[in-house]
């Protein structure tokens, strides 16, 4: 099992400020992940790093592989115009785009796609406009879209949120199922029972990386304190970070 | 009847011309204005309509009341407002409306400044309200030739329009296309507001646009609904606005708007996906 990604001596942030803070480590190929700590600790930020959408102030993250993954990323709140008048069914077809792309038919994706709708306990609604949809079955329809998308790595933000116990045990079943399928999936998430029953794997951050490792090992009083005792706010005037890797 | 609602058109040839340029516009204006409406970029379509009178003033100052000069004036001005405000808005935290604003206006005073520069009383009237009676064969084949590259655009960008329409994060995370399709979208939309300011003038070619698409919106629940009823709209206010001009003796453009906008008012009473009827007297809830 190889190296997936590597995060060398990572910094990412905004507006100079740090929220992840000269991380070291990497991922192996396969994992299937938590990222857990406070409100403020980075870990979406991590997450946006690794999908490209906010750049390192310093460090790299590397690829070592020759044609980097397709990475899926479902970010926390989507900005998503539940008022446009499309359907379920459109809306989770959208995720074939990297057999389709712009221009191209659909095809004889139609079989996967309903597939996809099937799966996540949607069949029935295709046709329902999305501004009908609750909140458990908007994350539904998206994570349908994530099955489409075929990706190697698969990034999620809080994606258990607000959900109730039904909704949230059928998406872990399909991130099970990711799993073993040897895709890669990272998720950030507050629910510490959950991931002691469902993610062998667990990084605790809070701006800096407190602990990486297997779970059990992580999610200890010890480490959560020193998570905890994170101060949240960005002190204003803090000098320039001098640390060398 | 037959006197009444067919006679006009074929006894004067300037009235099958209104007629054919103001369809070409409708079917065009439909697509460009329902997801002008969805992308809540209605007002957009007019910040752009002001953008344009600056260059095609130019090209009237430059060549006259002729069609290419004034034609390729607008576009100009217009695209150099669109992909300015475009680029101000992706480098900066100012967001779209702002840049929109700053350049629209930049473009208006500038234009109002060069006309005033050549110190002659102007007679801009045409290009304020336009002249749908006084069409010529150039302008006809321009109507139509716009309307028919916006179908072929909007249909191979219909895609990328909608997602990047209901969810811009998503398509990000997929391809760079997405500020793209906004540059091609605002182009389509200068494309035809240049064109309607052939026949209704600058300040009203955004009517064509904007209220058939407001008023599909209270009609259907689907987009492709939507666009068809704009288009059904829109080609209906041409002919009764016409013939409502010519058996009134009033001007031709302000009736063809005054009819979108009375179609207009329809669904906002009659709206089955919407509208107030349908909000003051709501049917009994269902079973499940």
């Amino acid at each position: 099992m190889g190296t997936l990604v590597r995060f060398e001596d990572l910094t990412l942030g905004y507006d100079r400020h740090p929220a992840v803070h000269h991380l070291q480590g990497e991922i192996a190929d396969g994992s299937l992940m938590a990222i857990c700590g406070p409100n403020g600790a980075g870990k979406s930020t991590l997450l946006k790093g690794i999908a490209g959408v906010v750049a390192p102030f310093g460090g790299a993250i590397v690829w070592p592989a020759k044609k980097p993954p397709r990475i899926a990323y479902l970010p926390q709140s989507a900005d998503i115009d539940r008022s446009f008048p499309i359907n379920v069914l459109d809306m989770v077809a959208m995720g074939i785009w990297t057999r389709s792309g712009p221009f191209g038919g659909i095809g004889r994706a139609h079989r996967r796609i309903d597939a996809a709708i099937a799966a996540v306990g949607l069949a029935g609604f295709e046709t329902r406009q999305i501004g009908t949809l609750s909140g458990g079955q908007l994350q539904r329809m998206l994570f349908a879209r994530l099955l489409l998308q075929d990706a190697q790595l698969i990034l999620l933000d809080e994606p258990f949120t607000a959900l109730d116990a039904k909704t949230t045990t059928d998406l872990i079943d399909l991130v099970a199922r990711w799993h073993g399928e040897r895709r890669t999936v990272l998720a950030v998430l507050h629910d510490f029972d959950l991931v002691r029953r469902h993610f062998p794997e667990t990084l605790l951050i809070a701006r800096e990386k407190i602990a990486w490792d297997a779970t059990d090992r992580v999610l200890q009083p010890d480490n959560l304190q020193r998570a905890a005792a994170m101060i949240e706010a960005f002190a204003h005037h803090a000098p320039a970070c001098e640390r060398v890797a | 009847m037959y006197a009444l609602f067919v006679t006009p058109f074929i006894e004067f040839e300037f009235m099958r011309r209104a007629l054919v340029g103001t369809i070409a516009l409708a079917l065009a204006g439909a697509p460009v204005g329902v997801f002008l409406v969805l992308r809540r970029m209605s007002l957009t379509g007019d910040a752009m309509a002001h953008a344009i009178l600056p260059g095609a003033a130019l090209g009237y100052l430059a060549s006259g009341l002729t069609l290419g000069p004034m034609t390729l004036g607008g576009i100009g001005a217009g695209l150099v407002v669109a992909i300015g405000s475009g680029l101000v808005s992706r480098a900066t935290i100012l967001r779209e409306d702002a840049s929109l604003a700053a350049f629209y206006l930049i473009s208006l005073a500038l234009g109002v400044t060069l006309v005033s520069l050549r110190g002659s009383n102007i007679d801009l009237m045409h290009v304020l309200f336009g002249s749908v009676l006084a069409l010529d064969d150039a302008t006809l084949i321009l109507l139509a030739s716009f309307a028919s590259l916006t179908l072929l655009v909007i249909a191979l960008f219909y895609r990328l329009l909608v997602m990047e329409t209901v969810d811009p994060d998503f398509l990000a995370s997929l391809t760079r296309l997405g500020s793209v399709t906004q540059l091609v979208f605002l182009a389509v939309v200068v494309l035809n507001l240049v064109a309607g300011f052939h026949a209704l003038g600058t300040l009203l070619a955004v009517g064509m646009i904007t209220l058939p698409a407001a008023a599909a919106r209270l009609w259907a629940k689907e987009l492709s609904g939507m666009i068809g009823i704009a288009a059904l709209q829109g080609i209906v206010a041409s002919y009764a606005g016409l013939l409502l001009s010519y058996h009134g003796g009033l001007p031709s453009g302000p009736l063809i708007i005054l009819t979108a906008a009375f179609f207009y008012l329809l669904a906002v009473i009659f709206g089955p996906a919407g509208g107030l009827l349908r909000r003051l007297r709501p049917r009994r809830h269902l079973e499940a």
